[in-house]
């Protein structure tokens, strides 16, 4: 238990339920309405302004995402990698010091407990970014290791700088040589650490400080934004650029292993996507024994759905009869001109049976649902690939 | 050197264990950390001519398929008579004889006759669960057609013997024994020994809701083919462990003593062999660990090869002992109402439930009830011995057990002067061996007899934890067959047995 | 003489459910209450002027919504409030405090564990898994597993279907958690001590048990299986006091045309071979029933009502070994003004809630060492709330209602009687824990009333002052509720049905047994039951 005088210094937490973010402050100030949503507890901006116009920020100049809320723990000691390899997927032995990993971690029945990306500083220490909240989960996997664990959500304020001129953006704001960064490196700039790494399947970094300079940090990179169309954007625009991606949520594309109910609703890596994370080889790491025990029952694929109707939450049907599983993310995608989903599939749905797919959409029209029986075809992700993303030093504007 | 099969841990488990899978043609090398076999059965020279067995002290649960199939009486088990257990209290003792009781001295005959429908109820329905305690429990969720056949038959056999009973057993089967105790008996003596004999050695009261499954489970024991039978084994628990060692060696095993485990070695995610103390290592086809699974997966193992919820479930599983014993050398016999055998201090149902209440918050009680056999065949002329077992006698004390050791044995002493005056000043040594005490001497994980709590919750497929009920081990390859395995502790030998059958069964791959 | 289709003894919750939904099924129903008024131990009581007082239980969670629905009884003026906050304070000044917020609530107790902020989201998943699990038997007639009907048999089959299409690990999850003690169960879970005392108290609240003792797990299950319209678990007052409730039920009986008569406590159930014909009233007047349904307790009703020779010997002695053990008594006081918690600060939402001064799991078992010495705690567990902070109907503005609920209290001081000396001692040692964590207290209060098992059972007819009618232990639930083969509301006598919370699925203003023994009733009168709504799915 926590000591008296640190419990009373935060007795009066009760008078705000969200909390502010370090960067709350400078997207309350930009947004119009009120459009905030609650991640983990804080401030998240659903729309700043417009979110169409936000969304072609991200895909034509710079936009900047509050990603301070993402739960951030650093993971040090002599037994960090150790501990590492047994908790996440993939092989950590291999993750080179100022690299991030996108990676994901089981519980031992083989569930996904979460996706998230680990920063590795040295050989011993780590930090790793989720969007749910691990702590126990962490703590129990530290017995026998010679590892800490501390939550550090609330000191380190990210922001995710994202965007054809993000590049162009930072060098203009002082952050010399961040050209050179390829794709999951990062580069510490005097107590900034700047990674190339990002959420939007473009050209894009995350900038990390202590939360006392961020607003410093982001009057920074705002001012040197000016001639380059930096906008203060909000997860809705966020999500189109994701779902183009094919990138997955937890709590929307699968239900995370340790807040499902209904005991089927758990889901293994390779049944959202992520079997290449596996690393069976590598030795031993939670859940490996039920994943080889057990086989896959279902898929996530990419879905493009004829018309132009976004098909969220839809039932997928074989032979227009059978229901093969239901779309989990949706949109009609700007850079790919078409309509696009992700759609959680019953095997062999998705998989061995890829044909004669439709998706029901009911669309809502002044008070009348459209009813359509759309045909979707199973289609790779990402659905849009930008060279962008990986070029390496990228384009100057 | 390369063995089929390596067994951690001498003690009647891992004596069962290995003797068995040696008879099944397997090359077996049995390993023991102490300079002698026996575990929590052994006799000791405690005190310069004075032998006493410092842990078991009778045998009342020695299942008889362990007997024949390690042919222990070829190899010199001599169990000898029937003791009967005396009740000693303020009120005046109670004598009961042959299994649990069958006939009673000196209680009134009305309650004589109620004694005798409760027990009779309660044999029948220790009767109904034996064979669950004989066989393996397999894991929820992988239940063969034997299984299931074999749970329809005992549902079957339940209801055919009539709405009664079987309305008796689903309405018992987790009630306290102080409810059944209370429902049948007046006499305070024999309500007591009720309470007593369903909590020694669980963490729980007399009026704890599921206390009286720890009665059904030591009358589901017995010897000599008398169900609730206990005798005090000629030449103490170590003659018993001799045999056992001697059926071991007839089968060929290997035995090490002082052959301490440090580690189980794991290959490619399989039990390949153990790395002891001295560095060198031991290889075989399957491990097989008597010890407890806490000590075995979380100590031998490690962390690493395991997954984390279960090492977290192996972390808080409750393996601390509850019960101290205190070994007594006497220069004198005492009388003992006359008796002989197995003797319980206590007065009152409420008394037991009254000495269990301090040990909730890790202390001892002031008034403590106790178990003590005396022997004098191992002592000088003239001279006995005292093994007592003093249950509510918590791990973690908060006094510290070198204040606590004091405190316990003069509580004791006091008692048992009330009944034996002028015992205290025939003491010429006297031990008090706390939990950690046994933990330390005796290599009992815990101090705890059991090795994991014997509660509703960690019973049959539920033993130590559903993930690892039917002896097998998360990593191929490691079985455990100790007490902390179904269908749990006590001198019974049946978890070394079932859990060898189930590596020659091919369990273990 | 007139003979009533039906006569409920006892108008309790219970007793009134059974006779609004038989009344409506075309049943001429007569309940009779010895009491002047109905209510059981649901009632609002005006015992000083100016306040109303929810005397015996004082919130409300687990009566069934869909009980209100059938029996209209929002129309008749039920009203149920949820209320947030509540908090345990701790003895170095500080508390902890209960949101619904499920940030707010995190934050809370990440002040005193950011772990266990964090395990209570695991936590709560696991009880709701179990809640589940345990729902929709609530409104179902348990099986007889001796019995070879159909319906037993088919009863029995779903209860093994549900449990059968658990995996492995949840089925060994669920049979430990029916076993274990609420300590030991919250250790798997938690570090902190005070947040497992504030979690323990719902598995000992009503039991004669201590958090130390397996199968109160189950009990804190049975405090979280309700609801406040669609929200599981939480509680709300009935605005008005508990007496709402009844008042409700009995004004929802009356338009549908049934007859309440009060002040008519019954001596005797009338008997000739082995069939109930009616019942003998204190005066010595008879009344004549074709059914008999009884809301008094299992002992009282065939230890009391019934005499012994018409019953079978088995059964009487399953009966009088049913466990009914008074652990509980109450305090409820008339307040002039608002009590001041100085570790709350201004504002504090916390008071609208339920308070405690428990702050850890010992304190809460020592409590219950002295109940078994045959003593009321010295340290008792106090569950207190202000219904008045959220309802201005029970008394005027400024001025409250505090109730406090005490645990635990013996239904007898070690062995004997209470006295009125014993029982003012008891009060005082209530009010003189709340006065150490409220300064000022004592001068607040206008009026108290202190309620010991003796004053419960004398006045509400519950045995031992029980408020469960009947321990929630193992051999006590489902099938073996209130005993084995009686389980179904009918007893061994023809014609007589017991409906109180001694029969599944137990005690708490849960109205569950009495629309469940209304059911069976009808189901041996061949009628149908049309006026039952279908059970609330769980998806």
């Amino acid at each position: 238990m926590r000591a008296l005088e640190a419990r009373k210094a935060n007795q009066g937490h009760w008078h705000q339920t969200l909390r502010n973010t370090p960067y709350t402050a400078r997207i309350a100030a930009l947004m119009q309405g009120s459009h905030w949503s609650n991640w983990s507890g804080y401030h998240s901006a659903q729309i700043v302004q417009d979110q169409e116009l936000e969304y072609f920020a991200i895909r034509s100049t710079t936009s900047l995402f509050d990603v301070s809320p993402m739960t951030k723990y650093a993971i040090n000691g002599p037994d960090a990698e150790a501990y590492l390899n047994r908790v996440t997927l993939r092989d950590v032995t291999k993750h080179a010091a100022m690299r991030v990993q996108y990676t994901a971690w089981c519980d031992d029945e083989g569930q996904v407990l979460d996706d998230g990306t680990l920063f590795r500083f040295s050989p011993t220490e780590f930090r790793l970014c989720a969007q749910e909240r691990h702590l126990p989960w962490l703590l129990d996997c530290a017995i026998g290791y010679n590892v800490s664990i501390v939550e550090e959500t609330e000191e380190i304020a990210g922001l995710a700088v994202q965007g054809p001129t993000s590049c162009a953006v930072l060098k203009q704001a002082g952050f010399v040589g961040v050209e050179g960064l390829k794709p999951f490196q990062m580069h510490d700039f005097d107590g900034v650490m700047i990674s190339r790494t990002g959420f939007t399947g473009d050209l894009g970094y995350e900038v990390w400080c202590k939360s006392e300079h961020a607003l410093a940090l982001w009057d920074r990179i705002w001012d040197a934004g000016q001639l380059r169309g930096i906008t203060s954007i909000g997860y809705a625009a966020l999500n189109k650029a994701r779902i183009e991606t094919g990138f997955i949520v937890a709590q929307a594309d699968f239900v995370a292993a340790w807040s499902v109910l209904r005991e089927d609703r758990g889901r293994r890596p390779d049944e959202i996507g992520l079997g290449w994370l596996l690393d069976f080889k590598k030795g031993h790491f939670n859940g490996r024994r039920a994943l080889l025990a057990n086989k896959p029952k279902h898929c996530l694929v990419g879905l493009e759905i004829e018309g132009n109707i976004p098909a969220d939450g839809a039932v997928v049907y074989h032979t227009g009869k059978k229901v093969a599983g239901i779309i989990t993310a949706a949109c009609w995608s700007p850079m790919a001109k078409r309509n696009i989903a992700l759609a959680s599939l019953d095997l062999p749905y998705g998989e061995g049976v890829k044909d004669d797919l439709w998706v029901e959409i009911y669309a809502l029209r002044e008070l009348r649902y459209y009813k359509a029986m759309k045909r979707a075809k199973v289609v790779p992700r990402p659905f849009v690939v930008l060279p962008r993303r990986t070029l390496t030093p990228p384009a100057d504007f | 050197m390369s063995f089929d099969a390596i067994v951690i841990g001498a003690g009647h488990n891992g004596l069962t264990a290995a003797t068995v899978l040696a008879q099944s043609g397997r090359k077996v090398l049995l390993l023991e950390a102490s300079v002698e076999v026996g575990g929590g059965a052994r006799t000791i020279e405690f005190h310069l001519g004075f032998k006493v067995s410092p842990v078991a002290h009778v045998v009342n649960r020695l299942h008889p398929k362990v007997i024949s199939t390690l042919k222990l009486e070829k190899h010199g088990l001599e169990l000898g008579a029937l003791a009967p257990t005396v009740v000693l209290s303020s009120t005046g003792p109670v004598v009961l004889h042959g299994g649990w009781g069958d006939r009673l001295d000196g209680v009134a005959s009305e309650e004589d006759r109620k004694w005798g429908e409760m027990r009779k109820v309660l044999l029948g329905q220790a009767a109904f669960l034996t064979p669950f305690l004989a066989r393996k429990a397999s894991q929820f969720g992988q239940f063969s057609w034997r299984d299931k056949a074999f749970l329809a038959g005992r549902a079957v056999t339940l209801r055919l013997k009539g709405r009664e009973k079987f309305e008796d057993l689903l309405r018992m089967l987790l009630i306290c024994v102080a409810d059944v105790a209370e429902e049948y008996l007046s006499d305070d003596r024999l309500q007591a020994l009720a309470a007593f004999d369903a909590v020694l050695g669980q963490r729980l009261g007399p009026r704890s809701p599921t206390s009286l499954l720890g009665l059904l489970y030591k009358l589901s024991g017995g010897v000599n083919g008398v169900p609730g039978g206990q005798v005090v084994p000629i030449g103490g628990m170590g003659a018993v462990a001799a045999s056992f060692a001697a059926s071991a060696r007839a089968a060929g095993v290997e035995l090490r003593c002082g052959a301490n485990v440090a580690r189980i070695l794991v290959e490619d995610h399989r039990a390949v062999g153990v790395i002891l103390a001295d560095g060198s290592e031991v290889r075989a086809r399957q491990v097989v660990s008597a010890t407890s699974p806490q000590a075995t997966l979380l100590g031998m193992v490690g962390p690493a090869h395991l997954d984390a919820g279960l090492v977290r479930s192996l972390s808080i599983l409750p393996g601390k002992g509850n019960v101290a014993k205190l070994l007594l050398a006497l220069d004198g016999v005492p009388d003992l109402a006359g008796m002989a055998g197995r003797f319980v201090v206590a007065d009152s149902l409420n008394e037991v439930e009254r000495a269990f209440n301090p040990s909730k918050y890790g202390e001892v009680p002031d008034r403590p009830v106790f178990e003590f056999v005396m022997d004098k065949s191992g002592t000088p002329d003239g001279a006995a011995v005292i093994s007592a077992c003093i249950p509510f006698a918590p791990y973690d004390l908060k006094q510290g057990w070198d204040k606590g050791r004091k405190a316990l044995t003069k509580a004791v002493m006091a008692r048992l002067e009330k009944h034996s005056p002028g015992i205290g000043k025939s003491v010429v040594h006297a031990e008090l061996l706390a939990p950690p005490d046994l933990e330390s001497k005796y290599g009992i994980p815990g101090g705890h007899w059991h090795h994991v709590d014997m509660s509703a919750d960690r019973m049959l497929m539920l033993r130590p934890l559903h993930e690892l009920a039917g002896y097998q081990s998360t990593i191929p390859g490691l079985t455990l067959c100790g007490a902390g395995s179904h269908p749990g502790g006590g001198i019974s030998g049946i978890s070394g047995l079932n859990a060898a059958q189930s590596v020659i069964a091919g369990d273990a791959v | 003489m007139k003979t009533w289709d039906a006569i409920i003894i006892g108008g309790g919750h219970n007793g009134l459910v059974t006779a609004c939904y038989l009344q409506r099924s075309g049943l001429d129903v007569l309940v009779l209450e010895k009491n002047d008024w109905v209510g059981g131990a649901a009632v609002s009581r005006s015992l000083t002027p100016g306040f109303t007082y929810s005397n015996c239980s004082y919130v409300c969670s687990l009566f069934r919504p869909e009980i209100m629905r059938d029996l209209e009884l929002p129309k008749h003026g039920l009203q149920i409030i949820g209320y947030d906050g509540g908090c345990t304070f701790t003895r170095d000044g500080d508390y902890l405090a209960n949101y619904c917020d499920h940030d707010r609530h995190r934050r809370e107790f990440a002040r005193f564990s950011p772990r266990d902020a964090e395990a209570y989201d695991r936590y709560a998943r696991d009880a709701s898994r179990h809640t589940r699990f345990i729902q929709p038997l609530l409104m179902r007639t348990a099986p007889d597993p001796a019995s070879f009907r159909p319906r037993d048999i088919s009863e029995l089959l779903y209860l093994g279907r549900k449990f059968g299409e658990m995996s492995g690990k949840q089925m060994a999850e669920t049979l430990r958690f029916w076993t274990m003690s609420v300590s030991d169960y919250l250790d798997q879970y938690f570090e902190t001590d005070v947040i497992k005392a504030y979690l323990a108290q719902s598995g000992i609240i009503g039991t004669a048990l201590g958090p130390m003792s397996p199968g109160t797990a189950y009990v804190l299950l049975h405090h979280y299986m309700g609801e406040v319209d669609g929200s599981t678990g939480s509680w709300g007052y009935a605005r008005g006091g508990m007496g709402a409730i009844t008042q409700a039920l009995a004004k929802s009986f009356e338009a549908s045309g049934g007859t309440v008569r009060t002040g008519a406590g019954v001596e005797q159930v009338l008997v000739r071979n082995g069939r109930s014909e009616g019942v003998l009233l204190e005066g010595g007047e008879e009344v004549r029933g074709r059914k008999v349904v009884s809301n008094a307790d299992v002992k009282r009703t065939f230890l009391k009502l019934v005499d012994e020779k018409d019953l079978p010997e088995k059964f009487v002695n399953r009966v009088k070994n049913f466990k009914i053990r008074g652990s509980s008594g109450k305090v409820n006081i008339a307040l002039d003004s608002l009590p001041v918690f100085p570790a709350l600060p201004d504002g504090s939402p916390c008071i609208r809630g339920d308070l405690h001064f428990t702050d850890t799991v010992e304190r809460l078992e020592r409590g219950y060492d002295d109940w078994k010495a045959g003593m009321w705690s010295k340290d008792p567990f106090l569950d207190m709330m202000i219904p008045t902070m959220m309802d201005p109907s029970m008394t005027s503005p400024g001025k409250h209602f505090m109730s406090v609920f005490v645990q635990y209290c013996p239904p007898k001081v070690q062995g004997r009687d209470w006295t009125d000396a014993d029982r003012d001692a008891f009060g005082e040692t209530v009010i003189s824990q709340i006065a150490e964590y409220s300064p000022g207290f004592r001068d607040r209060i206008v009026h108290k009333e202190v309620r010991t098992p003796r004053e419960l059972e004398a006045e509400v007819g519950l045995t031992e002052g029980n408020i469960f009618q009947g321990e929630l232990t193992f051999d006590q639930l489902l099938f073996n509720r209130p005993v084995p083969g009686y389980a179904q509301y009918r007893s061994p006598i023809q014609n007589l049905y017991i409906c109180g919370s001694s029969t599944h699925p137990g005690g708490g203003v849960m109205g569950a047994p009495g629309r469940n023994a209304a059911k069976e009733i009808l189901r041996d009168l061949k009628r149908g039951t049309l006026s039952f709504s279908e059970a609330h799915d769980v998806i």
